[in-house]
């Protein structure tokens, strides 16, 4: 048996990590914004998917990453505004609504694969970015300094989302909606409008976890190319406690677990590959039944909103 | 500070609800520096009108003129916007939030988009040192007493700028004590030139602190008085529209011990221990009454009795056996009753007709079956007969009790748990929520109970009824007994002390600094 504990496989364990995390950055965030809010979006495993095909479909034939990430994010939009509509103006059971969204992403995203592409085909995503300096930097360099926009992005929405939440009126009344949506409504904010901003910006970010993958990472499209991810994702915002901080803990957590499992497989390890894919799974079932504070969750979570009148 | 408002009159105000005139051709008016009660039974409008002053609802006819213009309020926004706050019977606060940040909240920022919260918070101490109000900007506002809690709302209205305030029921949760602090508060807002809406149902409250009273019943006007010289007896008759027979007092002569509590601990739903060590008999013959300001454990200590929730250690016995461990049914075959806290949710099923509901319990009784079927025939005329002793309004047995009002449902349960003939009865907030005409029906049914030799255990935040109903009193406060005494040996500002935890003989509790407001 080789020596797995190398500095290179380290350094590969970890570059891997960091990359695969995107996509849980990117959604999970989103996410806290949508449940802060009060909404719980199950379907951001099928914004994924789809804008991770539009994602894909638009470098596929032009090669121009940028027009990718735009159609994706327009694709979240638009389920956003889906997703809002259903649960928020017509007071649909979250959960239900969520789940619908997600099987039409899945369903949708496989139908146009085969009708417009037909087979596993490779593109040219976003390439890395050296930064000046840092990206010299020996070991952490090329870990942390040498990724594509996206990663860095993803990185830095954690810090840009605190302050949106904790120092801005828009995060107080996000927050406020979420907690106590009479309260918030007989202070004049409107409940629905912060809540169809609130889970669109988590649908656009989903949207834009979706290009992440599919443009960023596996630079592919193919059936149920998340597996699952989007789920977890929604567990992450649970795990990380509704705080972008928490979340970006969990999701280093979860790639890190997700990178240990490709890894030993790249390597080829003598574990059962399926137990191996399974790991991240069974650690999302473990935290969630283990370290989950249900004393942040934000007491109108899946609520739907009714003003005293009628 | 906008413009002071001078006067607000409402004008033929009509307001219907699918199958409910809220209100009807009512006429309302308020000037700056009085306070104006609105008075009325439960469901009189009285919410309702106001929160048509206060643009939640919009009016079906009538007007609104405020300073000479007529005014059309289309949401909450606009009657602040105009000057007018409002203060709910249930708090809109965000209990995860600070003071600063719940008063910030909806409001413009001096800084844009980004939050002012220091500013914000030097405002909130400024209002607090002139109305003495006393709320620390910092804190976190779940966990403030339901008095502070108060206090933020009014503090969000003045910050917003209002000159009138409308207090809707702002007494129904507050200790004596904090009664009075509030009232020393509102006086000086009056001083300062506001004008204030007081909404109530307790008329000893209502003529200590307003100039004049308006009393609503059904929707209906019944008269704007003085609150000078104004009779109690009229202003109940208005109310009412009768007037109400008078409790007398009664001899004291306790029987027998029935319920015996030893040194109960019990935990809560938050997983904190709220009943924390109690020892408590009550004899036959007796009502013994427990006073405290809800969440000190009442609640906990009434599950417990009940068998609802599990008892830590100690021990509950009923006629000296130990009944600790029975369940609610066994309880109920032994001899307690029970009138439970939420009777839409604990006490009766909603769907089901009055008489499935007579029969919750006792449809496994021989006498109201035939064989292994039960007997319709004796079952509707045993309902019939409870429905007609209790004076229960309803238009047949068949009818489902959620189309009952909240006091022919509390009689309903009352009747279906007397007629059992219980050794104890627990009554939890037996007139929450009810009128006052049924109220004085249940008053008169639990001192009739009491005299056929039931033990009587009777919680209410109620500390007026509490008073006049109870032999004997014990104040709960944090989940203990602060001391149990009889009736004629304590007065209501001594369990009002004991409620807050404080003792008699204690040295008062020494100011609370507000340390972010000083320099
Ligand atoms: N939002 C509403 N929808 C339907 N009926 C209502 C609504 N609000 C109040 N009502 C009805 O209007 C009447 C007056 O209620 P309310 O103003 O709350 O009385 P009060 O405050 O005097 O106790 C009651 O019969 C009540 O059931
Ligand atoms: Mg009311």
């Amino acid at each position: 048996m080789m020596n797995i504990f190398t500095w290179d496989v380290l350094s590969g364990v970890l570059r891997t990590m960091i990359a695969l995390s995107t996509p849980f950055l990117f959604a999970a965030l989103g996410e806290t914004f949508s449940q802060l809010s009060g909404v719980v979006n199950l379907g951001v495993d099928g914004i994924m998917l789809l804008a991770g095909f539009f994602a894909f479909y638009a470098v596929f034939l032009t090669g121009n990453v940028w027009l990718g990430l735009l159609l994706a994010m327009l694709v979240g939009l638009v389920m956003g505004l889906m997703m809002s509509f259903v649960s928020v103006t017509l007071k649909a059971q979250q959960g239900i609504s969520g789940i619908g969204l997600q099987m039409f992403g899945l369903g949708m995203s496989s139908l146009l694969f085969k009708v417009l592409v037909g087979t596993v085909t490779s593109v040219t995503g976003f390439r890395p970015v050296k930064i000046p300096l840092l990206g010299d930097i020996p070991f952490i360099g090329s870990i942390l300094f040498n990724n594509n926009v996206l990663v860095y992005s993803a990185f830095l929405l954690v810090p840009l989302s605190w302050w949106v939440l904790e120092k801005t009126t828009l995060g107080l009344k996000i927050k406020a909606v979420g907690q106590n949506p009479a309260a918030a409504d007989s202070v004049g904010i409107n409940v629905n409008r912060i809540r169809y901003f609130s889970v669109c910006l988590g649908a656009v970010l989903a949207g834009v976890a979706g290009a992440s993958l599919s443009i960023s990472i596996a630079n592919l499209f193919q059936d149920n190319l998340t597996s699952g991810q989007g789920f977890i994702a929604v567990a992450l915002v649970y795990f990380g406690g509704w705080s972008p901080v928490g979340v970006l803990g969990g999701a280093l957590l979860f790639s890190l677990a997700n990178s240990a499992q490709l890894w030993l497989q790249v390597l080829g390890i003598n574990v059962p590959a399926s137990l191996a894919v399974m790991l991240p799974y069974v650690l999302t079932i473990v935290v969630l039944t283990v370290a989950v504070n249900r004393g942040k969750q934000p007491a109108a979570l899946n609520k739907q909103f009714f003003r005293g009148e009628n | 500070m906008k413009v002071m408002i001078q006067h607000v009159e409402m004008k033929g105000i009509v307001k219907r609800f699918p199958g409910v005139l809220a209100c009807d051709k009512v006429d309302f008016d308020l000037k700056a520096g009085e306070v104006h009660a609105l008075l009325g039974e439960n469901g009189a409008g009285k919410s309702t009108l106001m929160k048509i002053l206060y643009g939640m609802y919009q009016i079906d006819d009538g007007s609104i003129v405020i300073d000479g213009t007529e005014r059309h309020f289309h949401s909450p926004a606009d009657a602040l916007d105009a000057g007018i706050g409002m203060i709910h019977q249930h708090f809109m606060l965000v209990p995860t939030m600070t003071v600063a940040q719940n008063v910030a909240l909806g409001q413009p920022s001096s800084r844009g988009f980004l939050l002012d919260l220091d500013v914000v918070s030097e405002r909130i101490c400024e209002l607090s040192a002139e109305y003495g109000l006393k709320v620390n900007p910092n804190d976190l506002v779940g966990h403030l007493s339901v008095g502070e809690q108060q206090r933020v709302e009014i503090i969000k209205a003045l910050y917003r700028g209002a000159s009138i305030i409308i207090l809707d029921e702002p007494t129904a949760v507050l200790t004596p004590q904090e009664v009075d602090d509030l009232f020393i508060i509102l006086k000086k807002m009056v001083k300062e030139g506001h004008g204030l809406v007081f909404i109530s149902h307790k008329l000893h409250e209502v003529t200590a602190l307003c100039n004049r009273i308006t009393v609503l019943r059904d929707g209906k006007m019944m008269g704007t008085r003085s609150a000078e010289g104004v009779e109690r007896h009229d202003l109940i008759k208005m109310m009412v529209g009768r007037d109400l027979k008078t409790l007398q007092h009664r001899d004291y002569n306790p029987g027998p011990a029935r319920l015996e509590v030893r040194g109960l601990h019990v935990t809560g739903d938050r997983g904190v221990e709220s009943v924390r060590g109690i020892d408590l008999t009550v004899h036959s013959g007796e009502i013994l009454g427990i006073a405290g300001v809800s969440g000190n454990g009442q609640l906990e200590l009434a599950e417990s009795l009940i068998g609802v929730r599990k008892v830590d250690s100690g021990s509950i016995l009923l006629n000296g056996t130990d009944i600790t461990n029975l369940k609610l049914n066994e309880r109920i075959d032994q001899g307690v009753a029970i009138i439970p806290e939420e009777r839409m949710l604990d006490g009766a099923i909603n769907d089901f007709s009055v008489q499935e509901n007579v029969f919750l319990h006792d449809h496994m009784e021989k006498s109201f079956r035939k064989g292994i079927f039960l007997d319709f025939k004796t079952m509707a005329a045993h309902a019939r007969e409870l429905v007609r002793e209790f004076t229960v309004k309803t238009p047949t047995l068949d009818t489902p009790i959620k189309n009952l009002s909240g006091g022919n449902i509390q009689k309903l349960i009352m009747a279906r748990e007397l007629a059992r003939k219980p050794s104890v009865l627990v009554a939890a907030q037996p007139t929450r929520g009810v009128d006052i005409g049924a109220s004085e029906y249940i008053h008169q049914r639990l001192l009739m109970q009491r005299d056929s030799g039931t033990a009587i255990l009777l919680s209410s935040e109620d500390l007026d009824e509490l008073y006049e109903l109870s032999d004997r009193i014990a104040v709960i406060y944090e989940g203990q007994i602060m001391g149990i005494f009889e009736r004629k040996d304590t007065d209501i500002q001594t369990l009002g002390l004991l409620m807050a935890g404080i003792k008699p003989g204690d040295p008062p509790k020494p100011e609370k600094v507000i340390a972010a407001c000083e320099d």
